[in-house]
């Protein structure tokens, strides 16, 4: 079996010498998944995460990256190999123009210039930033601003991605972008860690949930059977999407065997009921 | 609703900020009546923003630009009144609670608002328990704001808006900036208001199902245009415009429509927009026992 890209043993952080904000985690992260990290604003998954490239080292316990121990490394070391893109782009941007933004992770990379300019160039087409490549990060909205972000992150091609609240005060075509964005990186074979409130984003694209509250670990499963367990649901005050509510409702009265994590997925469970095709699908 | 006198006439709006090129809001004309939840929905930079800074008379006594055409607020011209007097009648929560909050205690930043108006200090005081019982924070008027959860913020920004006596809410993006329970903590306290004090809400907000199940109103803007204004079923029904617009509907309301229109399923009756109406509609059709 692989090696996990990411372990916690044990890990405890504890803020100041009294604040628990993680009891004991445990967790291993194998490379290529997609994982969603869900609980209440201090719960302790942004302190949890940031434990993964170095940000914070734990109190008690262990973390491994690529089977080596974080307590004695350095951000800069972690960073070639973890992006964190940070819930607010303002603790993370600080060049003079976007284009010098997403120059700045390859040039550190020590990459040839060639390659550092193919790179910006990439992420300004798929981010779509044509228009503002020469603006000064700060000069543009809150919700761009986060796409430039996460651009920069992507210019480090790092193996391990992690985005804190990618999709918070985006509307919809920038959340479009940012589900493209995890469909590209899981292509790519990166591994995928998205912090989020976003229910209808984690059901669509994550393949596992790892549900805190109160500084626990309290549940590591699949997105089906964390949005069908009404009892964990309900004690981190998180709503499953509309559609996987009106699946679950059907299949609490024995109607479904099972919910649904997408409107394409309800189709085919619902067309029969219509005289509609179900397309080969679950019906 | 006809004959019913609106609460806000919005004629051929059109305003332009100064130095742009393009109008950010284009010959805009809505009434809103007494005692409506209106949902404006559309993209950042659709001019969501800039409507409401004209609802509550920011524009065009702070910030500068053309205005053409007229906002009516309660009969009172907006072009007319200062933004101090509509203050009285519009209230105005942010979407970045800390945009707004400045004071050392939750009773001081209630406090401020009303010093403005000239209320009296002894009268104070009554106003500020009401507004914190009404929004859920009665017992932290001592509390720094800073001190206060995200969902506590924005209902603490509610308070001071309700404190000087509005008969309209505009709420910018309340909940963007506060994690579940916040927004189910802030959706609540407006739905409440809504209901029980007939206070008219306009909330611009991403978020369609929460609106489908609160708003009985849905204004879709779309490049400083009013594009769509109906009951929720009415325009979530438009998917096709909706998503031109780039902008999405209700999970159940895509549902229906994608049966109808690419598995040549029969709905055979209106959209869906809450999951309430999608159960009543399908649970029927399994057989068995339904209840």
């Amino acid at each position: 079996m692989t090696n996990p890209v990411i372990e916690c043993q044990n890990v405890w952080h504890i803020y100041g010498g009294s604040v628990t904000a993680v009891q004991d985690v445990s967790l291993k992260i194998y490379p290529g998944e997609i994982i969603g990290i869900i609980g209440q604003n201090g719960s302790g998954k942004t302190t949890l995460v940031k434990h993964f490239n170095g940000l914070l080292k734990p109190t008690k316990g262990k973390v491994l990256v690529n089977g080596r121990d974080t307590g004695p490394m350095r951000v800069q070391e972690l960073s070639a190999s973890v992006g964190y893109v940070f819930q607010n782009p303002n603790h993370q941007l600080f060049a003079r123009t976007v284009e010098a933004e997403l120059e700045f992770g390859p040039r550190n990379l020590g990459l040839p210039e060639d390659e550092v300019i193919d790179r910006r160039e990439k992420a300004i087409e798929f981010f779509g930033l044509e228009p503002l490549r020469h603006s000064h990060p700060y000069r543009i909205g809150f919700p761009l601003r986060k796409l430039v972000g996460m651009a920069s992150v992507y210019t480090m091609r790092p193996a391990v991605f992690i985005l804190d609240e990618p999709t918070t005060g985006q509307d919809n075509v920038t959340t479009r972008i940012v589900y493209r964005l995890i469909h590209r990186l899981r292509d790519e074979g990166s591994t995928v860690l998205c912090v989020a409130h976003d229910m209808i984003l984690l059901a669509e694209v994550v393949e596992r949930m790892v549900v805190m509250r109160d500084s626990l670990l309290i549940a590591d499963a699949r997105p089906r059977e964390v949005f069908s367990d009404r009892a964990l649901m309900g004690s981190t005050h998180l709503l499953p999407p509309q559609i996987t509510e009106l699946t679950l409702r059907l299949k609490e009265q024995g109607k479904l065997p099972q919910v649904s994590l997408s409107v394409s997925e309800s189709l085919d469970v619902f067309a029969p009921l219509f005289g509609g095709k179900s397309e080969g699908g679950q019906a | 609703m006809s004959g019913e006198k609106p609460i806000l006439e919005i004629k051929d709006l059109t305003f332009t900020y100064a130095g742009a090129e393009t109008p950010a809001l284009k010959n805009i004309n809505l009434q809103i009546f007494e005692g409506e939840y209106v949902a404006l929905l559309g993209l950042n930079g659709s001019g969501k923003t800039t409507l409401q800074l004209c609802i509550n008379a920011v524009i065009p006594h702070m910030i500068m630009g053309d205005m053409e055409g007229s906002v009516t607020v309660q009969d009172l011209d907006t072009a007319e009144y200062p933004t101090r007097e509509l203050a009285k009648i519009v209230g105005v929560v942010f979407d970045n609670p800390e945009f707004q909050l400045s004071q050392m205690s939750v009773a001081e930043e209630i406090a401020l608002g009303l010093e403005n108006l000239g209320v009296a200090v002894e009268e104070m005081n009554p106003i500020i328990h009401e507004v914190l019982d009404i929004v859920g924070l009665s017992g932290l008027g001592d509390r720094s704001p800073f001190e206060l959860s995200g969902g506590q913020q924005q209902r603490l920004s509610i308070a001071a808006a309700l404190a000087m006596r509005p008969q309209i809410l505009v709420m910018d993006e309340p909940t963007s900036n506060v994690d579940p329970i916040g927004k189910e903590e802030v959706f609540a306290v407006a739905a409440k208001l809504n209901r029980e004090r007939k206070m008219t809400v306009i909330m611009a907000e991403h978020e369609v199902e929460v609106m489908a199940a609160y708003a009985n109103r849905i204004i879709v803007m779309d490049h400083g245009e009013v594009i769509l204004n109906g009951t929720p079923t009415e325009v979530f029904s438009q998917l096709d415009v909706l998503e031109k617009a780039g902008l999405r509907v209700p999970q159940v309301t895509e549902m229906a429509y994608r049966l109808e229109h690419d598995r040549s399923a029969h709905w055979n009756s209106v959209y869906p927009v809450t999951t309430e109406e999608a159960f009543q509609r399908i649970a029927p059709l399994f057989g068995g026992k339904h209840d």
